[in-house]
């Protein structure tokens, strides 16, 4: 059955950028230029899901996302890989959200796009690490949702989740419309094909602003936060560090294992 | 609404006793409530709940809400909702704590959400302003390079903390506690997921979470073949065992089960042995380092 799909996804600053050139200052993340903006891994999970299905029973993926200065080339991925829309809700109202105000923008748009089976989200955002939105827009929405999803299947009307759970996994069945927040094990998202990337080139995204939506700016962004960030910093962080040296790496690891004897750490 | 007093710690089982985690969130939970001089109350819902009732309270628990039923024997969201949303509107906490664990991550949003609250997750700190007697939370954040402090005004205060951050007491089989059995009806209409089946996947040997010993690869590695290998003659040798960094997780080199980290499993070893993590490319050092170890051993 051809399944309508929605995936949210957020563009955040490059997590595999190296932990030294993230520095707080004022209490805000500040990173280097050369850093660039990139869809969230998890986010890219989630596209891999529904792309997934779509290979096998058809189906429409809409891309969602919320923010503000979108870097087209980066967000247009979703496009590029086989999404057959991106909408955007740009604004800068929509800036410095929380959990909260995020999720219920989304769900808010997700309203007005009215038609959906399934809406797919990534774990954690590869910023803040929070964990919530998915789950939140479940809840407006008062739709059931599975987490931790690392294969999906959707199988005489409902979805079928392979869910990781600490010692292994379960498999879950839920009824549709469902909220599917994906964790790694899925696979990797498929590379944009030099056609995928044509036609991403000469789509335009649809852009809602808060009013589409039917939010007031007071209910959006950092108006609309329930949680207050009071500080942002980085702890320091103190190591005291030996390195065991070897003429040969064979020689450092032989005196590694003389050093943890002596130490009585074995 | 009543005025919101007091702790409730949102319990979970393990084997059908008292978590680890729960131990923890109580003995977190117990130094709130003395500072707030309220009561500390654990819920623990299972389809058995057994001894754990008697455990949380030595753990530290005043009262413990035990809610037994047989829809309870395997979590879901739509069950365990119920459940906690039934029990918070009934006694009305400050403070919700619960575990940033499997069912702490699917369960603490829904239930924020769903009071129309806020919610701060994976804690690794939290402590209370005298004045506004208001939990200040503290939380890693961009995969651990900086950590961000959130406070909200909402009741109640709900956040779900790190297994290992916090210390339980001592167990106290003597401390008085009171323990409440309590009916709440599961409506099950309301619970829209089935679990079809539920397939364990455990590495054979020590559990990662309790090795004292832990030799950890990463991308570095190359592919799934060292992890069974160098890393594993090692970890054998040490009475330890293999964990992975998050891409060969991601890769599939190794089970997601030996995953460690932010979003895998969170460790407290005696010694870490990091292979070829994050770029590095000492794996020549890890067969040298196991021969030498073997001799001592011997010697």
């Amino acid at each position: 059955m051809p399944v309508n799909m929605i995936v949210c996804c957020k563009q955040v600053p490059d997590p595999e950028a190296p932990p030294a050139v993230f520095k707080v200052v004022n209490n805000k993340m500040t990173l280097p230029p050369d850093v660039k903006p990139v869809i969230g891994q998890y986010e890219e999970f989630a596209l891999e899901a529904a792309l997934k299905i779509k290979d096998t029973g058809g189906g429409k993926i809409t891309a969602l996302s919320v923010g503000n200065n979108f870097v087209r080339d980066v967000i247009k991925k979703a496009l590029a890989v086989g999404s057959d829309e991106l909408i955007l809700l740009e604004d800068e109202a929509f800036e410095g959200g929380d959990s909260w105000s995020t999720a219920n923008a989304l769900a808010m748009a997700i309203k007005k796009i009215g038609e959906y089976d399934i809406i797919f989200c990534g774990r954690q955002s590869s910023d803040w690490d929070a964990g919530q939105v998915g789950l939140g827009i479940a809840e407006i929405l008062g739709i059931p949702s599975v987490t931790l999803a690392r294969k999906v299947e959707v199988v005489d009307g409902k979805a079928k989740v392979e869910r990781v759970i600490p010692d292994g996994y379960q498999v879950v069945e839920v009824t549709l419309p469902a909220l599917i927040v994906v964790t790694s094990g899925l696979g990797a998202l498929r590379y944009a094909t030099l056609k995928g990337i044509m036609a991403a080139a000469k789509k335009q995204p649809v852009i809602w602003k808060p009013a589409d939506i039917g939010l007031e700016p007071s209910q959006i962004g950092a108006a609309g936060r329930r949680s207050k960030l009071e500080k942002l910093f980085q702890p320091v962080k103190e190591a005291k560090c030996e390195i065991i040296e070897g003429d040969t790496p064979a020689e450092a690891g032989a005196n590694l294992a003389v050093r943890l004897r002596e130490a009585k750490l074995l | 609404m009543a005025e919101n007093k007091g702790i409730l710690v949102c319990g979970e089982l393990a084997d059908g006793k008292l978590a680890s985690i729960t131990t923890e969130l109580l003995g977190c939970g117990r130094k709130l409530a003395d500072e707030l001089k309220e009561d500390l109350s654990c819920l623990v819902a299972s389809d058995a709940v057994g001894e754990a009732s008697k455990e949380a309270i030595a753990f530290g628990a005043d009262k413990v809400y035990a809610v037994e039923t047989p829809v309870l024997k395997e979590y879901q969201a739509d069950s365990y909702m119920q459940v906690v949303e039934k029990l918070v509107k009934d006694i009305s906490p400050r403070m919700i704590l619960i575990g940033q664990t499997s069912m702490g991550r699917d369960l603490a949003p829904r239930l924020a959400f769903r009071l129309g609250t806020s919610l701060t997750t994976d804690c690794l700190d939290l402590s209370i302003d005298p004045q506004t007697k208001l939990l200040t939370q503290t939380r890693p954040v961009y995969g651990g390079n900086a950590q961000a402090v959130f406070t909200n005004e909402l009741m109640p205060q709900v956040v779900t903390i790190r297994t290992k951050a916090m210390s339980p007491l001592e167990r106290d089989d003597s401390r008085k506690g009171e323990v409440i059995p309590t009916k709440i009806d599961i409506d099950a209409s309301k619970v829209r997921t089935k679990i079809l089946e539920t397939v364990k996947e455990e590495a054979v040997g020590i559990k990662l979470e309790d090795a004292p010993v832990i030799v950890s690869g990463g991308r570095g590695m190359g592919g799934p073949e060292p992890f069974q290998t160098v890393l594993k003659e090692l970890a054998d040798l040490l009475h330890g065992a293999v964990g992975a960094s998050r891409p060969p997780a991601d890769n599939g080199w190794v089970a997601e089960g030996l995953h460690i980290g932010l979003t895998g499993k969170i460790v407290a070893p005696d010694i870490y042995i990091a292979v070829a993590i994050s770029g590095a490319s000492q794996q020549e050092v890890v067969p040298a380092l196991t021969k030498k170890l073997k001799e001592l051993l011997a010697g």
